[in-house]
């Protein structure tokens, strides 16, 4: 039997949900027989690759770049996962759509900097006036809320998926847990 | 409550279930005495009812409208679908609609996993929001010494304002502007703490269904709703009468 | 007061007007007012003054002659001689033409024989531009307060309501409820006190329909008022008028006192035990303030928001009691269908919609102003006949009618008769009577957004769907015109129009989609435009695609 190939995805979160993907613990071994992480922050791929089959995104699309890849990660995979409040809901990021971006930058690079102050204009990807989840910008196949989800959620929404089934998680994931 | 002395026994049927009530009784009461599930949200019994956020609807048969099931009085012969296609469609839409409104970060609310809009949405299924959030920039009033309104969470349900009119009888919140811009206020939209009216009952706080009205020093999930002096409170109403 | 001395106001009015020998008529209805007709009125004077005339010539100032496009208006008594864009240098032709036969300038001489006049029938408007709107010696000498004293000296109130029943005449406010019917719900309604409120809380942009009546012939509406006290049992009224009407507000209190003076309404009218007293309420300009059960709680003191219905306020109104509630136009018709019978009234008009309509033609079209024509005639004869076409060469492209949650009605359907249901056939609304004409520099993307800012900066946020509902919607239309819409925002848009539709608590939920609908079912290739092209056909909106931006 040929592997799945899975990716995990770390944008604007916190990785609250790696570690909720973490704490599947021994279960781990198990998926480990039936998958291929082909991309992940837990492991050492630069490029998101080709011919993914699932896609776990945890985070909100809050930069540019979030922007550029998100597309990318949809266009490279067969099943995308909204993993997560922030990938779902925006969450604690989107709670800085409230304030006007200069106003924000401002406050960050210049107001409480100590040193240096200065807004980035080079090398970091400029941020989005709104953050927003995952669906506004792609097409989600899975969705996944909890901040973070549990263990035993993100376990199951795999293994259903490896099973060739679309996972129901209406009596267990909600928003906020 | 209908205090005329007319009042019929009637029968009809709900969701395909034969039920009877007295005449009047509303629609949502007969379901639930009769087991059967209708979702309510601005709703609380022992409070008035005002049909405002439109959870409860129900297909009434031979009526082209919907019609909300907390203060539609029962009929003879009346035929009620509780559940359809369209009406799912609808409360989904109506939940999104008020989780996109304002800021509901469920994950840091002092009300998360005690929220009624929270666990309305899980029941019902809405796992995202399809339509945009409006992100608008919301108040927070912390001026009173044990409680805290946070507009942010605020549906406008008008719980709180019933409560503290017909229960507790201060009339200290009530409602300024419209549409979206509608705001819950104290007295004359001064601060909660310098409220002249407000006898810091709480029971405004126990009755909001989200984490909008909260006691002070909670941190996130911790604020439980007490709300077990309801029912004996609209008792005594209804026995005032 | 009794039945003569009604009759001797009205002989004696009459005699002192044939007394002159030419009427100079003055528009002083709100619109040539704020045109200077006052003062047009006053060089008149003058001028007559000058010219030894005060014994054969009198100037009167009337309520709306209709084309305000044109104000001000002047126009002698047949209205053979009408005068328009008239200025105070203006008078001293007048009275030549008028009392000389010397012909006018003829900048502002205007043809009376336009179809513009020829075309209406005035049954509400019968006396707007003819009477002095501020004496009520005037309404009386035009057969004013007959029919009430008709009604409380010979018929029993099950004969008024007869007669209402049987004219067919239905609701002018926009829904279109038989009168008659609702009329029987009161009177049939057990309530030891009863109430009859006039809705003259017209809000709805673009129309002035109400308001030219209640400046034009204040005491119509009293005495219909009154008659409907008569028949539902009522002894109080209540006319909620809008404070943004100050005029149809001071001839309102003017009109009541006068009648209160000759005992025409208060106590004891025409010396029968019936008492009627009416009272004005000022709204505080909430356009929901127009829905009935928001309107009562306004009148109550509360906050202008409505409340589901049933009970209806038939049943259980104002302050709990029945209550009868009918709006402006509706009440103006009562006099005519009891002077003249429910039969003579069901004459005219269609077979489901009787009577007439008074509509204000607003917008793209060259005669601008207030019209009364027969129920059934086509919207193509109201926009190109009466409203003489459109001007500037320029091509029709759709017609609103009904205010901000009426439909755009395309030119495929020109030709439907204007009655309550061939209009919701094609996805409007009669409503009161807003009539706005638009041509092709018109884009209905950017229309469908202005109608739906107005109804979401005027919901009253109790109910969910119509609260966040029209602020998505508004939100959708408004990222369509800037060009920053996808496809699923149009998906999305349609979901939305069904359910605020269909799941908002009262009619300005329900029909705020409405534009958005049928500018969606009329003109998809407008919104495809937008969002496909970033073009905007009519010019109008600058949809400028912005590359990698979030759809947002």
């Amino acid at each position: 039997m040929t592997k799945a190939r899975v990716a995990t995805v770390w944008l604007d979160g916190c990785s609250g949900c790696h570690m909720s993907l973490l704490d599947m613990d021994e279960r781990l071994i198990l998926l480990e027989e039936k998958i291929d992480l082909v991309y992940s922050p837990l492991v050492d791929g630069k490029e998101f690759p080709e011919n993914v089959d699932v896609a776990l995104v945890e985070g909100s699309i809050s930069t540019e770049e979030d922007l550029h890849k998100i597309r990318l990660i949809r266009k490279n995979s067969k099943v995308l996962i909204s993993l997560g409040d922030c990938a779902v809901t925006g969450n604690i990021p989107s709670m800085r759509t409230v304030f006007p971006l200069e106003k924000v930058l401002e406050r960050i690079y210049d107001e409480n900097a100590t040193i240096n102050k200065q807004i980035p204009s080079k090398v970091v990807p400029r941020l989005l006036e709104r953050i927003v989840p995952l669906h506004e910008v792609v097409d989600v196949d899975v969705y996944l809320p909890g901040c973070p989800p549990s263990a035993e959620n993100i376990f199951f929404a795999i293994s259903e998926l490896l099973e060739g089934r679309t996972p129901d998680l209406s009596s267990t994931a909600r928003f906020g847990a | 409550m209908n205090t005329e002395s007319g009042v019929d026994i009637c029968t009809l049927i709900i969701e395909n279930h034969e039920c009877g009530g007295r005449s009047n009784q509303t629609i949502l009461e007969v379901a639930e005495e009769n087991g059967i599930f209708i979702p309510t949200l601005c709703r609380l019994a022992g409070l008035s009812n005002i049909g405002a956020c439109r959870m409860c609807l129900v297909e009434v048969k031979g009526s082209n409208k919907l019609m909300p099931a907390c203060v539609t009085k029962i009929q003879e012969g009346m035929e009620v679908t509780v559940n359809s296609e369209r009406l799912a469609e609808y409360r989904k839409l109506t939940l999104e609609m008020l989780l996109s409104e304002r800021n509901h970060i469920c994950s840091v609310c002092v009300a998360n996993g005690h929220c009624d809009l929270q666990s309305l949405a899980q029941k019902l299924g809405v796992n995202h929001i399809t339509m945009p959030y409006i992100h608008p920039l919301m108040p927070v009033d912390a001026s009173h010494p044990r409680f805290i309104a946070d507009h942010n969470r605020c549906i406008l349900c008008t719980r709180c304002v019933r409560v503290c009119q017909e229960i507790e009888g201060a009339h200290t919140w009530d409602l300024m502007s419209r549409g979206t811009k509608a705001l819950v206020i104290s007295d004359m939209n001064k601060p909660w703490g310098e409220s002249e009216s407000c006898t810091g009952c709480g029971k405004c706080v126990q009755v909001c269904p989200t984490g909008a009205l909260s006691e002070k020093g909670q941190a996130a999930g911790e604020m439980l709703k007490r709300r077990s002096f309801l029912p004996y409170l609209s008792m005594m109403r209804e026995v005032g009468k | 007061m009794n039945q003569d001395d009604l009759a001797n106001i009205a002989v004696q009015t009459k005699q002192n007007d044939s007394r002159y020998d030419h009427v100079i008529k003055v528009c002083v209805a709100a619109g040539c007012l704020s045109a200077n007709s006052e003062q047009v009125k006053t060089q008149l004077e003058s001028e007559v003054k000058q010219r030894g005339l005060e014994g054969c010539c009198k100037v009167k100032g009337v309520g709306c002659m209709g084309l305000c496009a044109a104000g001000p208006l002047v126009a002698n008594e047949g209205n053979e001689k009408m005068f328009q864009s008239v200025t105070p240098a203006d008078a001293a032709a007048i009275i030549d033409d008028v009392v000389d036969h010397k012909p006018a300038p003829s900048a502002i001489v205007m043809d009376s024989n336009l179809d513009f006049f020829k075309r209406q029938k005035k049954i509400v408007l019968e006396n707007s531009g003819e009477i002095d709107p501020e004496r009520i010696e005037d309404y009386i000498a035009a057969d004013g307060y007959e029919a009430l004293f008709h009604v409380i000296t010979m018929l029993n109130p099950a004969e008024v309501i007869e007669q209402i029943t049987k004219s067919g005449l239905r609701g002018r406010g926009g829904a279109g409820f038989p009168t008659g019917l609702k009329w029987i719900t009161v009177a049939k309604a057990s309530g030891n006190r009863k109430y009859v409120i006039c809705n003259a809380d017209e809000g709805d942009p673009g129309a002035f329909m109400d308001r030219s009546v209640l400046e034009s012939d204040p005491h119509r509406v009293l005495e219909g008022m009154a008659i409907a006290g008569y028949a539902v049992g009522a002894e109080k009224g209540f006319i909620y008028c809008r404070a943004e009407y100050p005029l149809a507000v001071k001839r309102l209190r003017v009109a009541i006192r006068e009648a209160e003076n000759i005992g025409l309404l208060g106590l004891n009218i025409g010396d029968t035990h019936f008492d009627f007293k009416v009272e004005v309420r000022l709204g505080a300009g909430a356009f929901v303030c127009g829905e009935e059960t928001a309107l009562i709680a306004s009148i109550e003191g509360g906050r202008g928001t409505p409340r589901p219905r049933p009970p209806f306020p038939a049943q259980q109104g104002l302050w709990g009691d029945p209550t009868l509630i009918n709006n402006v136009e509706t009440f103006a018709n009562i006099p005519p269908i009891i002077r003249r019978g429910g039969e003579w009234f069901a004459s005219i008009g269609t077979e489901k919609s009787k009577g007439t309509k008074v509509f204000a033609l607003a917008g793209r079209v060259k005669n601008t102003g207030l019209i009364e024509v027969p129920m059934g005639v086509t919207l193509r004869e109201i926009i190109f006949k009466l409203g003489g076409g459109i001007p500037d060469g320029r091509r029709f492209k759709a017609v609103q009618s009904g205010g901000p949650s009426g439909g755009c009605v395309p030119e495929q359907y020109l030709d439907i008769p204007v009655d309550y249901d061939s209009l919701a056939s094609v996805g409007s609304i009669m409503g009161s009577g807003g009539m706005i004409v638009m041509d092709d520099t018109s884009c209905m993307v950017d229309v469908a957004r202005f109608f739906m800012d107005f109804c979401m900066s005027e919901s009253c946020g109790k109910c969910v769907p119509c609260r966040v509902g029209t602020t998505q919607m508004h939100n959708i239309l408004d990222r369509i015109t800037k060009g920053k819409a996808g496809p699923k925002d149009l998906e999305l848009l349609q979901r939305l129009t069904g359910m605020v539709k269909a799941a908002s608590l009262c009619g300005l939920g329900q029909t705020a989609p409405n534009p958005t609908l049928t500018t969606l079912r009329y003109f998809m290739d407008e919104y495809r435009a937008h969002i496909e092209e970033g073009r905007c056909p009519a010019g109008v909106c600058h949809p400028a695609k912005a590359e990698a931006e979030v759809s947002a």
